[in-house]
């Protein structure tokens, strides 16, 4: 039978997944931008894990904001990817040094 | 191992699968792509909790809106994977020395803490299993967290006007006319009154008239 042990190590495997996607693909914009999403669906996981087995639903409210900001976020976060290339030509990180920072 | 068992580890292998081509696939419509499996094996997972809705809700959302955002994104700009590939593996070592640390001392914890397999209803009682998923999560949004459901439409309305604001741009071809510049427009901007000089002299019909009595 599958406890509730499974599906927080499957969430804690996924999370060091997206944080090795983003050690490994730190000049692409995109993929770290998709690795983020990743990291939401492993957090996701366990607010879902734990209000299934505890029973309360608080857990899958929180789920459904979580959904509702990480949209936002894609979408703001794409739109100024756009807005990058279209000033760069390049969506390289390194070359994003505008800023100085 | 019964068939929820099996069903668990199936989704479970193919979802992480799914992340580490996320993450290694030299095309980034591939990494989109296999993201969506990735979405789909969550969502099947979450309907093994039992959480009907947030599961469709994962696929309509992310799978219908979000990922083909991401992927009208990507087809559209026209990027050099090269050199976005040079040093890939360099810290590789590295990355995959936090990630094994994170995911095993997580494991070890979780995997000793929360041993518990008794699903929900039989802890909470038979109360939460008579109603829908739906409907016990609709109750408990409009009522509880009434407000916290209209900020998340505030967020979504600024997340729409942001990325138009962002990404929009006035066409050079146009031919809009500003209205009020056209009503504000003064007389002598546009009527240029010449002042032309009347000629004194006009010679030509006399000389014809004289050619005339000539003849």
């Amino acid at each position: 039978m599958i406890s509730l042990g499974h599906y927080l190590s499957l969430g804690a495997m996924l999370f060091a997944l997206s944080v090795i996607g983003i050690f490994l693909n730190r000049k692409n914009l995109i993929v770290l931008l998709m690795a983020i999403e990743l990291m939401l669906l492993a957090v996701n996981m366990n607010f879902v894990a734990f209000s299934s087995y505890l029973g309360d639903m608080a857990g899958q409210v929180f789920v459904f904001f979580i959904l509702t900001v990480a949209a936002a976020e894609s979408a703001i976060g794409l739109a100024i990817l756009v807005l990058l290339f279209r000033n760069k030509s390049s969506i390289n990180v390194d070359e994003l040094n505008t800023l100085q920072g | 191992m019964d068939v929820k068992s099996a069903l668990f580890y199936l989704f479970a292998a193919v979802l992480l699968f799914a992340a580490f081509r996320v993450i290694t696939a030299r095309n980034p419509v591939h990494a989109a792509l296999f993201l969506v499996l990735a979405f789909f094996q969550a969502s099947a997972l979450w309907l093994l909790l039992k959480a009907e809705f947030l599961a469709i809700t994962l696929v309509l959302v992310y799978v219908g809106a979000v990922m083909v955002l991401f992927l009208f994104v990507v087809m559209m700009l026209d990027i050099n994977v090269d050199s976005l590939r040079k040093g890939f593996w360099k810290h590789f070592p590295l990355a995959a020395l936090i990630g094994t640390v994170i995911a095993l001392e997580m494991a070890a914890v979780l995997m000793g803490g929360f041993r518990s397999t008794e699903p929900a209803a039989a802890v909470a009682g038979q109360a939460v299993a008579e109603l829908s998923n739906t409907k016990e999560l609709g109750k408990v949004l409009y009522s509880q967290y009434l407000l916290p459901l209209q900020a998340a439409a505030v967020v979504l309305l600024v997340a729409i006007v942001a990325a138009i604001a962002l990404t929009m741009r006035e066409r050079k071809d146009s031919k809009y006319i500003n209205p009020a510049d056209q009503i504000r427009v003064k007389r002598n901007e546009r009527v240029r009154l010449v002042q032309v000089p009347a000629s004194a002299v006009q010679p030509a019909p006399q000389a014809a008239v004289a050619e005339e009595t000539k003849a």
